[in-house]
């Protein structure tokens, strides 16, 4: 029933006629091109998508785009977009959510997204902080973040969102930079993934946390801070300089010095997405020591939530007529065959 | 603790309940499987011809210790020949399976009521575990003398009887309920044939388990039909209730649970669109997700969500893709859907919330029944919230809400709050089972075409009834986006200046008050208009308020019931309908939210009756307060 030719499109037929109010410079923007730019590539038409978000700078996504969309309440969309998917798993749903809607107030529903293997993608805008409420620290704060909250510094330790979904039971984790080139890559990665694709993407929060992502996202730093993780590809940054082996006594991996591009010698390990040990490691690597893993880290797809659904209904339908009469009429019943006192 | 006065005089002692009526309670330990057995005994007084109506009382506990007062679990039916509105204020029987049974019920049965007491089960420790004083039993001290005792080791007997069947003593005695049903089957000339085939399907898998469960029943059975017990003991006597007057049809009978459930798959049939349920377990709302899990075939698609806010949400959801989004719940989970309602406010879509109310606030009595949540259901939202709020008055009645409540959310596009309480959603009585056809349909008609070349779809255009258009997400030309934030008239748009939201504030609230205009006026229950006193209720206090105002009625003082199903709006005749009366008497289980919301909205002086026990209204209780208003 559906046509599987690919639709045509432009990025321009994926903005809407509304004007963006971002600060200017925010990340947001960037990665709001990046998506547009994205849409038409991966051949889905604008009336089969649904942008589904909770609440927070990042959750006025939906309305700068030229699809379905549902601007929801602060930290449910996956819950909306689970009734969306089970009503019409037809359609292609995206959750664009931030660190506080996610992993604050929605971290419940976040997590069983997750599990259960929703089919959509989730794009969640981290950039450490509360920034439509002005600035206050969020889950993903790092310990003595100075906020209006927090004058004195933030003394809970962050949470990790990549690390929350994996644990959660996601079979897609990857990550992305808001500026970053690669963007598109990691979104049409997650969008090739059947079910639920948990998308972290590092923005930048220009008026209450700007630069926070400064030293891995810079241009200088680049090279030596991010690992762009390509699967069947060596585990390689800093211009092939360096990469990862696993240790395998510390049962941890370690970053080690590559000589004339020898690899294989130095036991840099190769990426295998579907390694769910080597993802859990590679997400928990604190950063300083080792670069920031990015690209998509783990992609193992299972059973989506709404085909089982599906299949369960069709199953226990199977066979059965609807009749409506007869239900209602159902169980242990008895004839009133006449008035019993009418004489 | 009784503690008889006097004697009773032979008279006393021998009366029996009216011919027309009989209320029975079966308490026993919450393990002792006494809502199964009123259950089944509801069934054969079903079948019987006997109309009827039951109340379900059991503690919140799944399993409390063993012969505590707080375990007791209790099942009372009051069946009859003549029309049967409530469970019955008092007792005419009771039937006590342990001190702790005896203990907690023995003082609401009638003076000279029947006692069957199972004395195998007051031994020292039970009576200890109830709490009577060391050495104390009422089975031996007199202190039963007002009401007629009726002693019997029905743990010994039911032990003989399923003997031939080689149990453990255990598992034996657990047909202690069925041997008990089968003495009440006999008391009450009832046929143990269909209660046989139950039992045999029940335990199909267990074949053994049947045959004594049924030895039990026969035995107990038999044991009226030969016991001759005389002397100045109460004696055991047959009474044959003659089948109450009914229309001709099919009949059977139906909680409110499931009543629910079927109003909610007939109404989205009678709207043409599938059902989406999201629901989150909660007592006792979770009867409905456990009836429409089972419905696949008719469209319903269930889903147990993680909790009560991703259950009205993901009803949200599908409503948004173009299925019907119901939700259930009782009053602590309502409270966590609050903010998503008012989205589905905000953004117009159709959804259903039906609340069982129980006792509150917090989690308060989980398994009792109070009608306390009006105001939640009529104001408790943040915003102008303007929502339709509907209630069913009885189990067989909560299925014409809730098809009601699928033709207004749909046909206007709005959320809709249908309430019931924990004593609609699991007490049972005879339904006449409709007949589909005499239902008009009201089939949605989803928006499909695009606009025209040089025109701009308006999803916040309104219809004649103030309604937008549903457009299911998959539609080409009719892209747009929709939230919480305040939307521009028409374009829906992202809008805050003053005067759209003034408009577009006006134009919820004038299209939920438009409902008035399309919903039925408002009937007298029984009376007529311009009565000395009305009393207007609303709810599952229609069986106590219909019953009260009739005996008044009868006693020749000028009364009359109003029973409002439309909470908000009411219908459009009501006020000038109370205006009508002398006196507005408002009987609720709650402390006078219905009363509240009536001088409210038609400045009238509705008096307050209150009851807040987690138990229903007497009939008495009202009575006397109409003879007092009245006097």
């Amino acid at each position: 029933m559906n046509d599987m030719t690919p639709f045509t499109s432009k990025p321009k037929d994926w903005e809407t006629d509304q004007e963006v109010r971002w600060c200017p410079g925010c990340g947001d923007y960037a990665i709001l091109k990046a998506v547009q730019r994205t849409m038409p590539e991966l051949g889905v038409k604008p009336e089969n998508t649904v942008f589904v978000s909770g609440i927070g700078c990042s959750s006025r996504f939906p309305y700068y785009m030229e699809t379905y969309g549902f601007h929801t309440i602060h930290g449910r969309a996956p819950a909306v977009a689970t009734g969306v998917k089970l009503a019409n798993p037809e359609l292609d749903v995206w959750i664009i959510t931030g660190d506080g809607d996610a992993l604050s107030i929605g971290g419940n529903h976040t997590m069983h997204l997750l599990r259960r293997n929703l089919d959509c993608q989730i794009l969640l805008f981290n950039n450490e902080i509360y920034g439509l409420t002005k600035g206050q620290y969020s889950p993903t704060s790092r310990v003595g973040t100075r906020s209006p909250s927090t004058p004195f510094g933030s003394v809970d330790r962050p949470a990790n969102p990549c690390a929350f979904a994996l644990g959660s039971g996601a079979r897609f984790v990857a990550r992305g930079i808001d500026v970053h080139k690669n963007l598109p890559t990691v979104l049409k990665a997650a969008h090739a993934h059947k079910g639920a694709s948990f998308v972290e993407i590092f923005q930048n929060c220009i008026v209450y946390n700007d630069e926070v992502f400064a030293p891995f996202t810079e241009k200088a730093q680049a090279g030596a801070k991010q690992l762009w993780l390509d699967n069947g590809k060596p585990m390689l940054f800093d211009g092939g300089t360096k990469g990862l082996t696993l240790d395998v006594n510390a049962l941890t991996l370690k970053v080690v010095d590559v000589t004339d591009g020898d690899w294989q010698a130095a036991g840099v390990i190769v990426h295998d997405e579907t390694n769910r040990g080597i993802a859990h490691m590679l997400v928990e690597m604190p950063f300083g020591a080792y670069p920031v893993a990015l690209g998509t880290i783990y992609n193992s797809p299972a059973p989506t939530f709404e085909s089982a659904v599906v299949e369960q209904n069709a199953k226990a339908s199977e066979g059965k007529a609807a009749d409506l009469q007869k239900l209602i009429g159902k169980g242990q019943t008895w004839m009133v065959d006449k008035e019993p006192r009418a004489e | 603790m009784a503690t008889a006065t006097r004697e009773l005089t032979p008279a006393e002692a021998h009366a029996h309940p009216a011919p027309e009526s009989i209320v029975v309670r079966f308490a026993g330990d919450s393990g002792d499987g006494m809502q199964l057995t009123g259950g089944q005994f509801t069934l054969s007084t079903a079948l019987a011809g006997n109309d009827l109506a039951t109340f379900p009382d059991f503690p919140a506990e799944i399993r409390a210790p063993q012969g505590t007062t707080f375990g007791v679990s209790a099942f009372q039916i009051n069946f009859g020949s003549t029309a049967i509105e409530t469970a019955g204020d008092q007792p005419d029987v009771l039937v006590a399976m342990n001190p702790a049974a005896l203990k907690t019920n023995v003082e609401a049965l009638k003076v000279g009521g029947l006692i069957i007491a199972d004395e195998g089960e007051f031994t020292a420790r039970n009576l200890a575990k109830a709490g009577y004083a060391d050495g104390a039993n009422p089975l031996s001290d007199g202190s039963l003398a007002k009401w007629q005792l009726f002693k019997l080791n029905i743990s010994q007997l039911t032990l003989d009887a399923v003997k031939p069947f080689g149990l453990g003593n255990k598992e034996a005695l657990r047909c202690k309920n069925m041997w008990t049903l089968g003495l009440a089957l006999w008391m009450f000339d009832r046929d143990r044939a269909p209660l046989i085939d139950w039992l045999k399907g029940k335990f199909a898998k267990a074949p053994e388990l049947a045959e004594a469960n049924i030895a039990a029943l026969n035995a107990g059975h038999a044991f009226g039909e030969t016991a001759e017990i005389g002397g100045d003991v109460a004696r055991l006597q047959q009474h044959s209730v003659a089948p109450a007057p009914a229309e001709p049809g099919l009949y059977r009978t139906v909680t409110g649970a499931e009543a629910i459930s079927l109003g909610l798959v007939a109404g989205s049939k009678l709207a043409n669109v599938d059902m989406f349920f999201g629901g989150y377990p909660i007592t006792p709302a979770s009867a409905i997700l456990h009836h429409l899990s089972r419905l696949k075939e008719y469209g319903v698609t269930t889903f147990q969500a993680e909790d009560e806010i991703a259950a009205v949400a993901s009803a949200i959801g599908a409503s948004y893709a173009g299925k019907l989004g119901v939700t259930s719940s009782s009053g602590p989970g309502i409270a966590l859907k609050g903010e998503a309602i008012g989205l589905a406010i905000m953004t117009e879509l159709p959804l259903i919330v039906v609340n069982s109310q129980r006792g509150g606030p917090s989690t308060g009595l989980p398994t009792k029944t109070e009608q306390s949540d009006l105001y939640q259901a009529v104001y408790g939202r943040n915003g102008d919230a303007p929502m339709p709020v509907i209630a069913a008055r009885s189990p067989a009645d909560a299925f014409d809400c809730a098809i009601e409540a699928c033709r207004i959310a749909t046909q206007f596009m709005t959320p809709v709050m249908l309430l019931t309480d924990g004593y609609i959603a699991n007490a049972a009585e005879p339904w006449k089972v409709p007949d589909m056809a005499g239902y008009a349909p009201f089939p949605v008609t989803f928006r499909e075409t695009a606009p025209a070349e040089g025109e701009t779809f308006l999803p916040y255009a309104r219809d004649a009834k103030g309604a937008r258009p549903w457009v299911k997400p998959g539609t080409p030309g009719l892209l747009h986006r929709i939230g919480g934030i305040e939307k521009k008239v028409d374009t829906g748009n992202i809008d805050y200046a003053p005067a759209n939201h003034q408009a577009m504030t006006d134009a919820r609230k004038d299209k939920v008050d438009g409902i008035a205009a399309h919903i039925p006026p408002q009937e007298v229950t029984l009376g007529e208009a311009g009565s000395k006193l009305v009393v207007v209720g609303w709810g599952s206090t229609f069986g106590p308020i219909h019953q009260a105002v009739r005996r008044a009625r009868a006693k020749g003082l000028d009364v009359s019931h109003v029973h409002l199903r439309h909470i908000w709006p009411m219908p459009a005749n009501f006020g000038d309908l109370l205006r009508s009366y002398g006196k507005i008497l408002v009987p609720e289980m709650n402390t006078g939210q219905l009363k509240t919301v009536l001088r409210d909205q038609y400045l009238v002086d509705a008096r307050p009756l209150n009851k807040v026990s987690g138990q229903p209204f007497r009939i008495a209780e009202i009575e006397a307060a109409i003879e007092g208003a009245l006097a």
